[in-house]
């Protein structure tokens, strides 16, 4: 296999990197070690879309952040991804904290972060009535948002494949050497060959361009616990809600979801292990115990899961996006920690740009930057519904019951471009088996779904790939 | 001459029940139970135990792959695994109803294992 | 628009109890929708006996008890359409549903019986703190994939729960070839019948560890250890109680929720304890015409009294739809004292028939005294050897002491010391 671009990684940042080099007449790969693209940081974060005013002002944290913030409604609209402009509050439970909210203030208008406020607490209580009542003051960010992480990197992926790029599932770069000016990716789908390489490994980049000589990207992975609430506590909150960080730490977010749940967290631990993303109790108690403290009728009789997700988090406490200074075609995009899904479309943007400074490269006669909408049963009106299993039984056989998902949308999920594999890959792009059962009725008719379309026995079908295996052999 | 505890299984109570048995296996008395029922279950769990047996059966050609079979009336506690061994070697073809009988006589217990729904 | 007096949402044992008994009444056009591929609900994967030895006198396994009703329901003409899962109920009892050879179908009802039954708690509802590998699963997913797909869905097991659903499942696995590592119960006494304490863990020499829990779960892809811990009286781990036991499965029986979506898109008022509707002796909801039974109203532990229950709301829908209205002043009942609910939450004083009141108890109790009072007034009082949590309780309130009772009065049921 011969690629002009190899872009290794398929979380969110890797996904529009390909998508944007889609468009041009070069073939491009996207190259995954999972069973599935959004399986590293991109599928456990907050799913915020934040305003700005965090990072320091200078950083290509606050540049692609600001600019990321500005592209997102618009890449969401192309790509059909559920994206909502809810604004979110950083709230102040102190004179000292209101005191931060200033200097969050200043420093987001020195970031360039337009629609800013510094609200009171009346006003926080008629945004959002369930806030504690403890709340001084707010700084209230119009522009943030939330999106899903995973359906963004779902759908630019399946956009970049509509356009010719290849996607490689289970395809773990374990070493890369040059030959002929070309490097060579030693892969587990064997040698891959590459003219530029695009390193967005995640967690891994460091080791990726240890690949090439070049040990510049040095990460910390940092952990963080989250609980979801079932979407009869999504009242809760309508803007993101942040705390002040102060000398205790970060504080935690509580959060709706684009699908009407709650999310809160998220804890901040090291640990030395990359890839481990197994909650802690200390963890998820922290989460709950400061959510309390913003929202007070936060309860866990409402969760429906937990998770925890890994950040790379670099030394150099900025965003490590270039070429290479030891490897002549080889871009380092490494240490996207927060706010990097905010980021990602102007990171895809800022790659696109520089790779184009070296690589001669023009645009294809005919491309497109959407993807279109998947079917979405539990939204359509009644008349919609009826036209749909008309046109297609299948979407009149509901699988998932807590949230309406019907056959024919994970029959979808399976064939679209770049599809599930995995049962949890049918979640991520359906959302059968996120509901409140969490999967226990509609479990074993995915495994079944699946096993059909894939044609194998159910027994091969598996969580997520690898040897998640769901069954073992037959009873009998 | 030995003792044995056991809880009776009888009705929710539950009866700590003392049995005493001699050096052959005959029980010599019970006690701590509450009810007749509790004296039967007592001298049947300590001379000869029976349990029901429910497993599947494969089937060929059905709707399903397996049928849902029990034992027709209880089977010695002790022979359970031995007649899953059984159980595990049929092999039957669709359609298979209510009540038929998968395995005649298991194992020569005088039981049947018989089918416990329908396959079609 | 179809137009039926009767619709009877979910077919197992509640829906078609409550169907034949409203036919029988003389109820002409019922259907029943039901959103598997066949009658019967959850009865088609418990392949275990015990059922029907109050209702019928033997002992059936689940897919025979249910099999009895089926057959009924298929000899007189209601409506059967399974593979049908219903979206919606309106204000004025029109159900939409939808599958995929009617499409959508919307029904106008005079009445409707929600008889949809319950879901497992997940793990999520748990926060135990660790991997989210595969190999975690509740004991009824477990169940199917073994007695009806035909495959094992684990060989080391433990078994989360001691409820009767996770005693069964470690016999079950057991016979199928499995090691059953252990089953944990967070409580110190097990929610499970005595009798399948004994014939399913003791026969098999499984451990029963009461008062412990798992804290944590291990494994890369597939499910490799848990780590179980003993609770302290406040059911908060003991530090220093850890124990690794490597498994690739775990089993979740701890808890059963009613499915009661629909009925609160309906507008029907839910019970804060037993999180079904709250309703009359006739099982009707607040919201006139529509009933509940079986899972969705209260878990039982027995289905014959699911069938009781079923055969009660059959027949009140029966009389709601000849135009009886239960409008009339009521006498309300309440749990006290160690009993957490009582199902039916209201009577309607002008009834006509002797009400069972259906309760469990909070705690396990021996040898005291079950009391039935009306303000200071001792309607009933028995002494009960045993009581625990797991078996559900009745008492009988006869027609004469609730057509004597004042309007808006309030029946209590009570433990006492004896």
């Amino acid at each position: 296999m011969k690629y002009g671009v190899a872009v290794i990684g398929g979380g969110v940042v890797g996904a529009l990197i390909c998508r944007a080099l889609s468009k041009y007449d070069i073939s491009v790969a996207l190259l995954e070690k999972a069973n599935d693209v959004a399986m590293g940081a991109t599928k456990a974060n907050s799913a915020i879309v934040h305003g700005g005013f965090d990072a320091k002002t200078g950083t290509l944290k606050a540049k692609l952040n600001v600019r990321g913030t500005e592209l997102m409604p618009e890449v969401c609209k192309q790509l059909n991804v559920p994206y909502r402009n809810n604004g979110s509050m950083v709230l102040a439970f102190s004179d000292s904290e209101a005191q931060t909210v200033k200097q969050l203030y200043q420093r987001g208008v020195d970031n360039g972060v337009p629609k800013l406020e510094i609200i009171d607490a009346e006003r926080v209580h008629e945004l959002e009535p369930y806030v504690s009542d403890e709340v001084k003051c707010a700084l209230l960010s119009n522009t943030a948002g939330i999106v899903c992480p995973y359906e963004l990197t779902i759908a630019a992926t399946e956009n970049a494949v509509t356009n010719g790029a290849d996607f490689l599932r289970n395809c773990e770069v374990k070493a890369i050497r040059q030959e002929n000016g070309a490097y060579i990716l030693e892969t587990t789908l064997g040698e891959i060959e590459a003219a530029f390489v695009i390193n967005a490994a995640g967690n891994h980049s460091d080791e990726v361009s240890a690949m090439v000589g070049d040990d510049s990207v040095k990460l910390v992975s940092r952990r963080g616990d989250y609980y979801l609430l079932d979407k009869s506590f999504g009242y809760l909150a309508d803007h993101t809600l942040f705390q002040c960080p102060n000398e205790m730490g970060k504080g935690a977010l509580v959060t709706p979801t684009v699908d009407g749940n709650l999310l809160i967290g998220p804890s901040a631990v090291d640990q030395d292990d990359k890839d481990c993303t197994d909650t802690e109790a200390e963890g998820l108690d922290f989460v709950i115990s400061k959510a309390f403290k913003s929202v007070p009728a936060v309860n866990l009789r409402g969760a429906i899961t937990s998770f925890a997700g890994i950040r790379s988090h670099p030394t150099t406490d900025d965003f490590i996006i270039g070429w290479s200074e030891k490897s002549e075609h080889f871009i380092n995009v490494a240490g996207i920690e927060s706010p990097g899904l905010s980021a990602a479309p102007a990171i895809a943007e800022y790659v696109e740009k520089i790779l184009l400074g070296k690589l001669e490269c023009s645009l294809k006669e005919s491309y497109t930057l959407s993807r279109p909408a998947p079917v979405r049963f539990r939204h359509m009106t009644k008349s919609e519904r009826e036209a749909l299993i008309k046109k297609n039984s299948a979407y009149g056989r509901i699988i998932c019951r807590c949230e309406t998902i019907t056959e024919g949308e994970i029959i979808d999920a399976i064939k679209a471009p770049a599809g599930a594999r995995d049962v949890d890959g049918v979640k991520r792009r359906t959302r059968a088996g996120m509901g409140r059962c969490q999967g226990g009725f509609c479990g074993s008719k995915v495994v079944e779904i699946l096993a059909r379309e894939l044609g194998v026995d159910k027994n091969e079908i598996t969580k997520f790939g690898g040897e998640s295996k769901i069954i073992y052999e037959r009873t009998k | 001459m030995t003792k044995r505890e056991m809880v009776c299984v009888s009705c929710p109570i539950g009866c700590a029940i003392t049995v005493e048995l001699d050096d052959s296996g005959e029980v010599i008395s019970v006690s701590g139970n509450s009810c007749k029922r509790g004296d039967a279950y007592a001298r049947q769990e300590c001379t000869h135990p029976e349990r029901m047996l429910t497993s599947t059966v494969r089937v060929e050609g059905g709707n399903l792959p397996v049928v849902p079979v029990k034992s027709a009336t209880p089977v010695p506690k002790e022979m359970l695994f031995d007649c899953m061994k059984e159980i595990n070697k049929v092999s039957l073809k669709a359609p298979v109803h209510f009540g038929d009988v998968v395995i005649e006589n298991i194992l020569g217990t005088g039981v049947n294992i018989i089918a416990t729904n329908e396959i079609y | 628009m179809l137009n039926y007096d009767l619709v009877v949402i979910g077919g197992g044992p509640a829906g078609m109890a409550a169907a034949l008994r409203a036919h029988e009444k003389g109820v002409k056009k019922i259907i029943i929708l039901e959103r598997a591929d066949s009658l019967g609900g959850i009865l088609e994967q418990c392949i275990h006996t015990g059922f029907g030895l109050h209702y019928f006198g033997e002992e059936l396994s689940g897919p025979e008890y249910a099999g009895r009703f089926i057959t009924q329901v298929y000899d007189t003409d209601i409506d059967v359409k399974v593979d049908t899962m219903v979206l919606d109920i309106s204000d004025d009892n029109v159900v939409t549903a939808c599958n995929n050879f009617d499409g959508l179908l919307t029904i106008k009802a005079t009445a409707v019986v929600l008889a949809m039954g319950c879901r497992e708690r997940p793990r999520g509802a748990l926060s135990i703190a660790g991997s989210r590998c595969s190999g975690i699963m509740t004991a009824g997913t477990a169940q199917k994939y073994v007695n009806i797909d035909g495959y094992m869905p684990g060989k080391t097991v433990v078994i989360l729960g001691s409820g009767d659903i996770g005693l069964i499942m470690a016999r079950r696995m057991t016979l199928e070839g499995a090691k059953v590592k252990a089953v944990c119960e967070l409580m110190p006494y097990s929610g499970g019948l005595t009798r399948n304490i004994v014939q399913c863990l003791e026969d098999f020499g499984i451990p029963l560890r009461l008062s412990c829990t798992v804290v944590k779960t291990h494994g890369k892809d597939r499910l490799e250890g848990v780590t179980v811990a003993n609770v302290d009286e406040h059911l908060k781990p003991i530090p220093g109680t850890e124990e690794y036991i490597p498994c690739d499965t775990l089993m979740l029986s701890v808890g059963l929720i009613p499915e009661n979506e629909l009925s609160k898109n309906a507008g029907v008022e839910l019970d804060r304890i037993t999180n079904g509707p709250s309703v009359d002796e006739y099982r009707q909801t607040v919201k006139p015409g529509v009933f509940a039974c079986g899972n969705v109203l209260q878990v039982h532990d027995l289905v014959d009294y699911v069938t009781e229950e079923s055969q009660i709301a059959g027949e009140g829908a029966a009389r709601y739809i000849e135009g009886e209205r239960a409008d009339g002043e009521k006498v309300y009942t309440e749990g006290t004292n160690g009993v957490r609910y009582i199902v039916p939450q209201r009577i309607n004083k002008n009834t006509d028939k002797d009400v069972k009141l259906y309760f469990r108890v909070g705690q396990v109790f021996r040898n005291v005294k079950l009391t039935v009072k009306c303000g200071d007034e001792v309607i009933l009082s028995r002494p009960k050897k045993k009581m625990t949590p797991g078996e559900m309780e009745n008492v009988l309130i006869k027609t004469d002491v609730i057509k004597r009772l004042p309007a808006d009065s309030k029946i209590t049921v009570s433990v006492e010391e004896a």
